[in-house]
């Protein structure tokens, strides 16, 4: 992009980067992609201060489609490379982002354990319940009987997992979920998100028309959550589990601690190298 | 002053857990240190790494000694409890000495044959008739006066270690001291059998005193790692804590991961953001790790890996010695993936090579591998302040500010100019797809031929100078070897010029690039060469055959762990050999 055109307060545009997009026409990913410039116009933050990492899949190119700092990982260690950046430069707001074979099969385990660390970072999981990039494939997501995949023609027969429900017993400080049919709900839920003191994590319901048309009947679905946001866990659990995975919007917030790694205070190196000697 | 200094014994203190045969033995080395001696300690532990059984093999000497001897000239008994889990690693040899408790039963046959003389020393009533007293320094006593060492300096010693446990248990263990430094039995006995011999010491002056992976964490700090992240793995993770709180010191920090697929990502992401950055493991997490350093090498972000070398493969031996992943370490990464791999030939060299994979990671944009191995990491050696010049290398080259910046762009030397975030108007995408010279991602052939050139050229074409390899002595025989077992060859090499037989010893500390042509430089005239190395595949003799042209007669010693390679297995080659 052209960088010397943009001088603060930046447009959402000002957040994109001069490539065009791989996906597929239709694919929910391109709404995530705007309501992520949105927010961070929004912020008002500077393109420099920002990174975007993802892991590998068609919703972890997006780190590419931005205009800020980025990393386009490995298959689902984003949240990880994420976690080193954090460390080790605190002052930057980092967002991560990546699919839900990403962030909750091969990733999964970062992803439990980014929840419990709950350092001051946003992650975004583009749930489109199947593997888009390897075309079509049952994800952690995926209904046991979804027949679509030459790989599993009877189903999966594996029940799917819950993200938000996960992320809460994994202890998650920020748990929310939004569509892509509502792309200004969620820009706003983003910048929530990344206000948000602690790991926070949004699950984006965002059909793949490709592998899963009949995603494109979700508009008619989902709906707003018929409840304010909790601090309770045993509440949030139960609204987790009370639903169809439908409704959208913040679920559970509360404030933990954050960890923060070193004291970025550099006392030299002392006596350090006189320990060695006898 | 030349009294004090015992000439070359080896001694091995073993006790069940608990006993404190560690802490006696690390405060024996640490008093032939207060005595102006030169020695080593290895640790050695049962199966169980924590409680079960341990021994401590110290050597001493007046002479700078950086491996074990092939045998023991005494073996301090605190107890004989699973004494057979070690007779394997305790040679003794004819006219060695035992000290053993008499309460804690016969020698067991395992162990003792019909020369050895044991000295019955009741350790343990000793210490029971002095209140916070352990056996353990009774027997720090018997075996201080043993090598002639001043009980003024022990006592001292004593003092400072102990002092921190309370009153009691510092006088306790002073009076268990004197106990034993005054004991008749060890007076006569001494008396009576030829004493330690000793001799001047080679190099007066202070004397350093750390175990291989504390060399390493001060050779990655001098190097100017700022963030580390790790899982815990025998032998690494001692390295590990010992970086732990330094890193805070320094105004950095070590994050302990949930995996080592996280520690090495978190390290790629620490160092995107401008801080050099390590992990430390050993096999099983290097294997964990390679995809990643794959994406490093692809995206160009420095990382450094030391990895702790242990008897493989799977869980194998965790906590003994071998140097079998260099082969994955060579050659683990998926595609065509340019890195450097290292080997710290010694203690010392452990802080050099760390030092040195450090800088030059953060110089080439790559991924560094260090190797070392248990036996460099646990054992503790007591050598004069090692001193060490690198050649100049620049540091990470950092893009300035710049319109249309490009991350990737084809330089004459390889090494792209790379922003750290934070930097205006120089946003980019690191990726580990295959880009242009903007980090847009590519399947262009010309790009991948020219992002492949790019990322070799830059390792290739760098002047690593004189540091490639430790070559010591010239003729006509050359010993090729890497890692820990160079200390042995070293020590072998000695011997046979004693003999009579000059012997070239050739040392690689880079292994990654491979300098063939200076080997060739350095074998000119050699007619034979023996390659040492502790691997039952022969990795490093194969290494060896893939990258270099040695046309002379060439033997091999190469053999497992878990005991390590003597400096006698090394002599005994060239008997055979005619
Ligand atoms: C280690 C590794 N295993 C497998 C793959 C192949 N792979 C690429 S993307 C992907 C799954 C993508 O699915 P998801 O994360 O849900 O993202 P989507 O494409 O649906 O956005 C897989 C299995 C890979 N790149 N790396
Ligand atoms: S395959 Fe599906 S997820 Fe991937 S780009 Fe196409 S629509 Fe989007």
């Amino acid at each position: 992009m052209d960088q010397s055109a943009a001088t603060l307060p930046l447009k959402p545009k000002d957040y994109k980067s001069a490539l065009k997009p791989v996906w597929c026409p239709g694919c929910g990913d391109f709404a995530v992609l705007n309501a992520i410039t949105k927010a961070l116009a929004f912020m008002e933050l500077p393109r420099e201060q920002v990174a975007l990492i993802t892991g590998i899949g068609c919703s972890s190119r997006i780190a590419a489609y931005t205009g800020v700092y980025g990393f386009h990982g490995v298959h689902g260690r984003a949240l990880a490379l994420a976690s080193g950046l954090k460390a080790a430069r605190p002052d930057m707001k980092v967002l991560v982002a990546g699919g839900d074979g990403d962030g909750l099969s091969i990733g999964g385990n970062h992803f439990i354990h980014a929840c419990r660390r709950n350092m001051d970072l946003t992650y975004i999981i583009m749930d489109n319940e199947v593997y888009g990039m390897t075309k079509g494939q049952a994800s952690p997501t995926t209904a046991p009987d979804w027949t679509a995949s030459k790989l599993t023609p009877q189903g999966s027969g594996v029940r799917p997992f819950q993200p938000a429900g996960l992320a809460l017993t994994a202890g998650a400080s920020f748990i929310a979920r939004g569509f892509t049919g509502d792309p200004n709900g969620l820009a706003k839920m983003l910048v929530a998100a990344m206000e948000h003191q602690g790991f926070s994590f949004v699950q984006v319901l965002s059909p793949c028309p490709t592998f899963r048309p009949e995603q494109m009947q979700w508009k008619h679905h989902v709906r707003a959550l018929d409840a304010e946001t909790t601090n309770n866990p045993i509440e949030a659990a139960q609204r987790i589990q009370a639903d169809d995975g439908m409704s959208t919007g913040i679920i559970f917030q509360n404030r933990y601690p954050v960890f923060r790694p070193g004291t970025g205070v550099d006392a030299g190196m002392g006596s350090i190298e006189s320990e060695f000697l006898i | 002053m030349s009294t004090r200094h015992p000439c070359d014994i080896s001694i091995a203190i073993t006790g069940s857990g608990g006993a404190g045969a560690i802490t006696a033995g690390e405060l024996l080395l640490s008093l032939a240190g207060k005595n102006g001696c030169f020695g080593m300690m290895r640790r050695s532990f049962g199966p169980q790494i924590r409680g079960g059984e341990a021994a401590a093999q110290v050597r001493i000497s007046h002479v700078p000694v950086e491996c074990m001897n092939d045998s023991f000239d005494l073996l301090l008994a605190l107890d004989w409890r699973n004494a057979e889990r070690f007779a394997e690693e305790i040679a003794l040899h004819q006219d060695s000495l035992i000290i053993a408790d008499p309460a804690a039963g016969e020698v067991p046959t395992a162990i003792r044959d019909l020369h050895h003389e044991v000295i019955p020393v009741p350790m343990q009533a000793l210490a029971k008739d002095i209140p916070a007293a352990r056996p353990n320094m009774v027997a720090l006593g018997l075996l201080s006066h043993w090598l002639g060492f001043c009980s003024d300096e022990a006592g001292k010693l004593i003092d400072e270690v102990f002092s921190k446990k309370g009153e009691q248990i510092r006088a306790g263990s002073r009076a268990a001291f004197e106990a034993g430094f005054t004991e008749p039995l060890i007076i006569e006995a001494g008396e009576a059998r030829p004493r330690p011999r000793r001799g001047e010491p080679a190099f007066d002056g202070a004397r350093w005193h750390f175990n291989g992976n504390q060399g390493c964490g001060l050779g990655a700090i001098r190097g100017g790692i700022r963030f580390a992240a790790a899982y815990p793995i025998t032998p690494a993770s001692d390295l590990l804590e010992w970086l732990s709180p330094r890193l805070e010191q320094l105004g950095g920090s070590l994050v302990q991961a949930e995996d080592e697929l996280a520690s090495i990502n978190m390290v790629i992401g620490a160092s995107f953001g401008g801080v050099p950055s390590m992990t430390a493991t050993s096999g099983p997490g290097l294997a964990l790790m390679t995809e990643a350093m794959g994406l490093a090498v692809a995206s160009e972000t420095p990382a450094v890996v030391v990895n702790v070398m242990r008897g493989g493969p799977s869980t194998g031996i965790p906590t003994k010695s071998e140097q079998v992943d260099l082969n994955i370490a060579l050659h683990g990464l998926h595609g065509d993936a340019p890195h450097l791999v290292l080997g710290a030939l010694d203690h010392a060299d452990c802080i050099l090579t760390t030092e040195w994979a450090v800088r030059l990671a953060e110089a080439l944009q790559t991924v560094a591998i260090v190797l070392t191995d248990q036996l460099l990491a646990q054992s503790t050696v007591l050598i004069s302040e090692p001193s060490y010049e690198l050649p100049d290398i620049n540091a990470r080259l950092v893009a300035e500010p710049a319109e249309n910046y490009q991350r990737y762009v084809i330089t004459e030397n390889g090494i792209s100019p790379m922003a750290i975030p934070g930097t205006a108007s120089s946003t980019y995408v690191a990726d580990g797809l295959e880009h242009c010279e903007s980090g847009k991602p590519s399947t262009a052939a010309a790009d991948h031929q020219l992002q492949l050139d790019k990322r070799s050229r830059k390792i290739e074409k760098f002047d690593y100078g004189e540091h490639w390899a430790d070559v010591r002595g010239e003729g006509v025989i050359a010993i090729l070897t890497w890692g820990s077992t160079t200390a042995v060859v070293r020590e072998a090499a000695r011997r046979l010029e004693a003999q009579g037989l000059t012997v070239k010893v050739i040392a690689l500390r880079l292994l990654l690039p491979a300098s063939p042509k200076k080997l060739t430089t350095e074998l000119a005239g050699v007619e034979r060469v023996l390659v040492v190395e502790q691997s039952h595949s022969r990795q490093f003799y194969r290494y060896l055959r893939a990258y270099y042209d040695i046309a002379v007669d060439t033997h091999v010693l190469a053999r497992p762990g878990p005991l390590p390679i003597t400096p006698a297995e090394i002599v005994g080659q060239f008997e055979s050999w005619s």
